[in-house]
């Protein structure tokens, strides 16, 4: 990939992006081909998924069979090549009452940011989930409906690739004909589940996720995206036709070197550079929004990180596309006269409203997967089917203790084994020699695993700020997180422990593992599924909302935040498809300010 | 995200590792140069297209004596037989001494439980059959085995060594399936590029009473 080391930056840009994963991708992607002059900072190093992408290696190869360490918490050939759970030098500190509410935060570093190593699952929001207040009274309702946002998802699907079906459910919305990529054949684990879930009124059917399960129409979709631009179509196409379609194997958290899901690294970046208009410095630590005397934003002051130096980029816009939390750092640090508070906080919502998905899980062993035919099940290096939310109806009238609804994501494959023993001791009672062998036969594949990735609501008292004392290697103050569940996502993760346990008992399986003694021991810690959202909400009302419907912050007219520190609720549905939604639809509108000289 | 699909593989599979706790570091003032990743380990950013073998990153560990008490009793765990070789055979000595190596606190935290165990077998082998276990018939060491290799059915005196065994043998199982040859034997088939993804054939839907859904 062209990058630039810091010292050749131009002297000016029209646009300054903070960030390079979803977010900063979509933006770069967007403004470059619209001709604008971009610079983009990435806080780690450049990364090279064509040459660094372990397709096709076994635990074998690997150190301690690939399995997880401090060093590689997601395991050893999981893409993410710096930063995770910890970021030397960079701490950030936590308030709760329970270890239950002890917020962590998953900091990728590198170029690319979270898309190499997440699970491609890319579902829309519904319209419920734009108007949340007006369904039930809680939360916010967003400034803008699904009907705003629809024609960008649409366009984000074509461009990056969506495997799935329309299947026409409530809040689930469908894609218009012909855009989703064809959906993988079910599993032997989903198609029982699928089945079982009928009867117990569970919708089970094909996940949306961004693998190629084809090769992208590179001849017609570049014209649908880029209307009357010949030049960005010609890019997007060359771009489109270097991808290849999924070959069934190697899983995507490992990213993929031949393109056939989605990395910003692989789809939107090499358009975005092709167009001759995006500079990417990396190690770039950014520190500061920088304001100029008209009160605009003018640039981003960042850490070189590899000279240690404080370092300026000017710009006559800027994104901030680094993450909700660290754009919530950025803009909290971002401090002068106009703005003691922090950059775009005269409302003193920065930081507020922060909310994580739900996650609560079971896991399940299944006879009637026991000694089944050895089979390929590698599949698109990932899941196949899931469970959109099916209980509105229940919820809307008030026969559920719990306000919002969950997804189900589903495990249970003949995959891959290798770094954990795959044969339980309670099962094998012992055994050993050539009958553990057998034992081990007779097990691969009969464990079923349910996750529930549920909506939860913001409240007060889920928020950051910065910490009053702790402050990073560069001596910049860093993020404080705050935290409280409310009995929403309590209840929510008990009624999803519930359908598991009836789900897995269904197909003649048992329950493995503890069972809940208390509620709320079945909730994962906030942060741990790494979506977290808000920050910095978008709202109709300048005084209780940090930004307005196009992403675009109130106090500074041309500062945007592309990511989801915006989003006014967390749907379950995961947010990466929207932020990129949202991230296309604010980069038009700041080109069409930009050329209506409004920024 | 993708850790879903990891964490299927973890924690649907008794015997793997605990996830790694988060830590909260605390805040030095000023600019300092990052502190490293676990000492000596193999850093957070490895090359990960690179081949590996055991050794590579951090010195064994295992004297010639412990190797061999290792082969031979991943050997009576994992035997060669109708459905592939035996576990010494495709390297599972070496990959449980890298482990017992690392220097990891998990990895750290096996290794006594490992070196301790495996004196225990020697110990017991010399005072039953005066042999070293390698030295021992399938019957002996099978009489030697069978006294530990369920924990909740092993006498008092014994529960340490069950629990040594049981540590053991999940060592070893994560170590033979993770090798094509453990591959074979479990019936894994994959890691192998194809033009189509077919999901499950006839047979199987046939088995589950279940019918292909997607077309």
């Amino acid at each position: 990939m062209p990058m630039i080391s810091a010292d050749k930056a131009r002297d000016q840009y029209d646009v300054a992006i903070v960030g390079s994963g979803a977010a900063g991708g979509q933006s770069g992607y967007t403004l470059s081909l619209a001709g604008l002059k971009c610079v983009m900072l990435e806080a780690g190093r450049s990364y090279d998924p064509i040459a660094e992408t372990p397709m096709f290696h076994t635990p074998r190869q690997a150190p301690l069979m690939g399995d997880r360490t401090p060093d590689k918490p997601f395991g050893f050939y999981d893409a993410t090549v710096g930063g995770g759970w910890e970021v030397p030098g960079e701490p950030y500190t936590t308030v709760h009452d329970t270890p239950l509410e002890e917020f962590r935060w998953w900091r990728p570093r590198m170029l690319g940011g979270r898309t190499n190593h997440w699970g491609r699952i890319s579902l829309r929001n519904g319209p419920y989930d734009f108007k949340p207040r007006s369904r039930d009274g809680m939360g916010f309702d967003w400034p803008i409906g699904y009907d705003d946002l629809e024609p960008y998802y649409t366009k984000v699907e074509m461009l990056i690739g969506v495997y799935g079906t329309n299947d026409g459910l409530e809040n689930t919305p469908n894609s218009p004909p012909g855009v989703l990529l064809p959906a993988p054949k079910g599993r032997a684990a989903d198609l029982l589940a699928q089945k079982h879930g009928r009867r117990l009124g569970i919708p089970i059917t094909s996940a949306h996720r961004a693998v190629l399960t084809r090769h992208l129409d590179y001849k017609t979709i570049p014209a649908k995206l880029h209307p009357g631009n010949e030049w960005a179509r010609k890019i997007v196409q060359q771009a489109m036709a270097n991808r290849s379609a999924c070959f069934w194997a190697t899983a995507c958290g490992r990213g993929c070197n031949v393109a056939a899901n989605y990395q910003s690294t692989t789809v939107h970046l090499p358009p975005a550079l092709a167009t001759g208009n995006l500079d990417i410095i990396s190690d770039a630590h950014a520190r500061e929004v920088t304001i100029g005397k008209d009160g605009r934003a003018d640039g981003i002051l960042f850490i070189d990180k590899t000279t240690g130096r404080e370092t300026r980029v000017k710009a006559k816009a800027v994104i901030l596309a680094a993450g909700s939390a660290e754009t919530v750092r950025i803009l909290l640090n971002s401090k002068n006269n106009a703005f003691p508070n922090g950059v775009a906080n005269s409302s003193g919502l920065v930081g507020k409203y922060i909310m994580d998905t739900v996650g609560a899980s079971l896991d399940g062993q299944v006879p009637a997967l026991e000694n089944l035919p050895p089979h390929n099940e590698d599949g698109a290096g990932g899941d196949h089917f899931y469970s959109p939310w099916w209980l509105y109806q229940e919820q809307k009238a008030g026969k559920l203790d719990f306000a919002r609804g969950y997804h189900i994501e589903m495990g249970g494959t003949r995959g891959m084994p290798g770094g954990a023993n795959p044969v339980p001791s309670d099962l094998t009672r012992g055994s050993y020699g050539s009958k553990f062998k057998e034992d081990a036969r007779r097990y691969f594949g009969s464990f079923v695993h349910y996750a529930a990735r549920g909506e939860m609501i913001p409240n007060e008292q889920c928020y950051a700020d910065l910490d009053p004392t702790v402050k990073d290697r560069f001596g910049i103050p860093v993020l404080r997180f705050h935290w409280k569940w409310s009995s929403h996502e309590v209840n929510q993760a008990l009624h999803a422990e519930r359908t598991f346990t009836a789900l897995i008992e269904a197909m003649g399986g048992t329950v493995r593992g503890a069972r809940v003694a208390k509620p709320g021991d079945n909730l994962w810690k906030p942060g741990s599924i790494i979506h977290e959202v808000g920050g910095a909400i978008i709202g109709d009302d300048p005084r209780k909302s940090v930004c307005n419907g196009f992403s675009q912050t109130w106090d500074v007219k041309n500062l945007f935040l592309c990511d989801a520190a915006p989003f006014a609720s967390n749907a379950d549905k995961n947010p990466t498809l929207t932020i990129m939604a949202l991230a296309w639809r604010a980069c038009d509108h700041l080109v069409d300010e930009a050329k209506k000289g409004n920024l | 995200m993708q850790w879903v699909m990891t964490a299927v593989a973890a924690s649907a599979l008794p015997g793997s590792t605990a996830r790694a706790e988060p830590r909260v570091a605390p805040g030095a003032a000023g600019v300092t140069p990052a502190p490293a990743a676990t000492p000596h380990g193999y850093g957070v950013d490895p090359n990960l297209v690179k081949g590996y073998q055991p050794g590579d990153f951090w010195p064994l560990t295992f004297s010639e004596a412990q190797r061999k008490s290792t082969a031979a009793l991943v050997d009576t765990i994992i035997p060669s037989d109708d459905l592939g070789p035996a576990a010494s055979a495709v390297g599972v000595v070496e990959m449980i001494d890298e482990w017992i190596s690392a220097p990891y606190p998990q990895q750290q935290g096996d290794r006594p439980i490992i070196l301790e165990g495996l004196a225990w077998i020697e110990a017991e082998s010399d005072r039953r059959f005066k042999k070293p276990f390698a030295e021992l018939s399938g019957e002996q060491r099978r009489a030697i085995c069978d006294d530990i290799c369920l924990v909740s059915a092993a006498r008092p005196p014994l529960a340490i060594a069950a629990k040594f065994f049981a540590h053991f043998r999940d060592l070893c199982a994560s170590a033979y399936y993770a090798t094509p040859e453990g591959w074979k034997a479990i019936g894994y088939v994959g890691n192998v590029p194809l033009d189509h993804f077919d999901g499950p054939p006839p047979e199987v839907l046939e088995k589950l009473g279940v019918t292909q859904t997607v077309q």
